[in-house]
């Protein structure tokens, strides 16, 4: 028998739905891929094999009985940030030990009312910042991509790190992530997968860890195209629990895939040509460009003139905003409490145990940036800049332009504990150089594997869209991936 | 603008975290390292233009102001380190 881990989630709803498979099976395999690979790569926190059985064994009854939804009986892995009832939920912090939510959030309920299969909970960046996974309390996890002939370890990518990994490991059919500066994006491209992040209020963030409201949102993290207009299918939707989501139809996004890209303008931008960069990154996307013009799209130059500063506007903005959504965590309600002299001794201790060095960093800018006579000064003049930010992208989509073709990612994935990012805070920030635009305009961006590099490590390009217009990030990079294959990471784990 | 450690201990208590000497003198150089970064942001012109209040632009959507939640205080201090008969229990505030 063939190893059932190899279908996509595609091929897997067809063998279902074709009864050449059973859910129960196709479930058994996964479990086993996650016992025989997480002690090393340690993408998952959490596995949930009982409740993944028996989400299993419903599932074949509702493909038995002609019931069967979207995504019924393929097996998921769900970052640790969403809200799953009566199972651990820790944004992979240590301040929320032992919770376990009475809730679920709507993106993973979406999930299971189409049929999807738990299979447990994925490792992540404390609160879902960083961009190496490194920073969660659970440790990092492994990039299952090696260099050719080394033994280095490398990081996933961040802050989905976990979802990326195991998606690209086998380890589970696609995965939920989410992404407030690039943590799709980046770890999508670093494993070799395809991340896609909506545009702002296109999924639900109700029962999602908030860390920067006006910047978060869910996506998937899958191994290919198709699987991932699938699976955001199902995961968006309007809801009255979050007023920022948005009520338009989802469309049928798979339909979008395999349309001729005659007529689509693709904007190159200038600006995303940044000093150091690679000279195969370049080379990438030169040959990213060749494919669509070759696949009969009309390639523009552009200009974003801000872009420079999305970056630097995303750490004044994104800190503030996670400071207020942190400071809920107190001892109190629920998580951590490590007692003290009186209740804000309580408070200090508990926040000074439980939140690594990079959240509490974050923190410490958000508060600084937030409080009296510096407000204008940095909060302010962020708040200004993104508006620009978002105007360059008006003004040329205004323009005719359908799509916007960037790198995804300044270089390939790096070693784990790498010394210079370890020194310089600001040296793993630019990581998030080509993406943290897109969520400062709020706008939905897709990154697709495009080739590897000298040493064997895969690299990504990134589509950026109009609001709402996610199918053509789906058709659009489509064409890359058949034009430049899929990746696969060769089995060393 | 950059911070010295003063400045830093007294942020760390508005923000509730308790920092040690040494931690107090490590963030200094990192905060500060940060704030160069987004120093940048000063050479921009924002002559005229607005903050920005919401990514997309939308209507706040308002619901029925009728009660259509509640009624699970036990679900609620479910996961709370301590709590007693429904209530969040806390050191002594008021003596």
């Amino acid at each position: 028998m063939t190893d059932l881990t190899a279908l996509t989630i595609a091929e897997a709803r067809e063998q279902l739905k074709a009864k050449a498979i059973t859910a129960t099976e196709l479930t058994g395999a996964y479990i086993q891929a996650i016992e025989n690979a997480n002690e090393v790569l340690n993408a998952y926190i959490v596995t949930t094999p009982e409740k993944a059985l028996k989400m299993a064994k419903a599932s074949d009854a509702r493909l038995a009985s002609g019931n069967a939804g979207a995504l019924e009986g393929i097996p998921l892995g769900i970052k640790d940030l969403f809200g799953t009832e009566g199972i651990h939920t820790q944004a992979a912090s240590h301040i929320l030990d032992g919770f376990k939510p009475h809730y679920e959030s709507t993106v993973t309920a979406n999930l299971w009312a189409d049929g999807a299969v738990m299979l447990g909970k994925l490792n992540m960046d404390e609160f879902a910042m960083g961009s190496s996974n490194e920073t969660s309390y659970y440790g990092p996890v492994k990039n299952p991509w090696r260099a050719k002939g080394s033994n280095t370890d490398l990081v996933p990518g961040g802050s989905s790190g976990g979802s990326a990994a195991a998606v690209a490991a086998r380890l589970c059919a696609g995965a939920t992530a989410t992404d407030t500066g690039g943590s799709i994006r980046q770890p999508a491209a670093f494993t070799g997968t395809v991340g896609i992040k909506p545009t702002y209020g296109r999924c639900s963030r109700w029962g999602i860890v908030a860390f920067a409201s006006s910047l978060d949102q869910a996506g998937p993290i899958a191994r290919d195209v198709r699987d991932a207009a699938i699976l955001l299918k199902s995961m968006a939707s309007v809801d009255a629990k979050d007023t920022t989501s948005v009520d338009i139809a989802v469309p049928d996004y798979e339909s979008a895939i395999g349309k001729p890209l005659a007529g689509l303008k693709i904007g190159i931008p200038k600006e995303y040509r940044v000093d150091g960069m690679p000279e195969e990154i370049e080379k990438l996307w030169q040959q990213g460009i060749a494919w669509l013009k070759d696949a009969g799209a009309s390639i523009v130059d552009i200009s974003l003139p801000h872009t420079k500063y999305a970056l630097p506007a995303y750490y004044i903005v994104a800190p503030a905003e996670a400071s207020s959504n942190l400071a809920r965590y107190d001892g109190v309600r629920y998580g951590l409490r490590v007692p003290g002299k009186d209740i804000v001794d309580m408070y200090e201790r508990t926040r000074a145990t439980g939140f690594g060095e990079e959240v509490k960093r974050r923190i410490m800018i958000g508060t600084y940036v937030l409080s009296a006579g510096y407000y204008d000064a940095y909060y302010l003049q962020a708040q200004k800049v993104r508006n620009l930010i978002k105007k360059d992208f008006e003004d040329v989509f205004h323009a005719g332009v359908d799509a916007i073709l960037t790198p995804a990612t300044p270089s390939a994935a790096f070693g784990i504990a790498d010394q210079d990012m370890a020194a310089d805070p600001v040296k793993m920030y630019l990581n998030d150089i080509f993406t943290v635009t897109v969520n400062m305009a709020g706008l939905p961006g897709i990154a697709v594997p495009a080739g590897l590099d000298a040493r064997g490590l895969p690299l990504g390009l990134q589509l950026i869209g109009r609001p709402f217009d996610e199918e053509t990030l789906f058709q659009t990079a489509y064409v890359i991936e058949q034009a430049a294959g899929k990746f696969n990471a060769p089995k060393w784990w | 603008m950059s911070v010295d450690i003063s400045t830093v201990k007294r942020v760390a208590h508005l923000a509730r975290i308790a920092v040690s000497e040494d931690d107090a003198a490590r963030m200094t150089g990192q905060l500060n390292t940060i704030l160069g970064f987004v120093e940048q942001l000063n050479e921009v012109n924002v002559d005229g233009v607005e903050p920005m209040t919401s990514v997309t632009p939308m209507a706040m959507k308002k619901r029925a102001d009728v009660v259509d939640d509640g009624e699970k205080a036990a679900d609620i201090v479910a996961n709370a380190p301590i709590h007693e008969e429904n209530f969040f229990v806390v050191p002594k505030v008021v003596e």
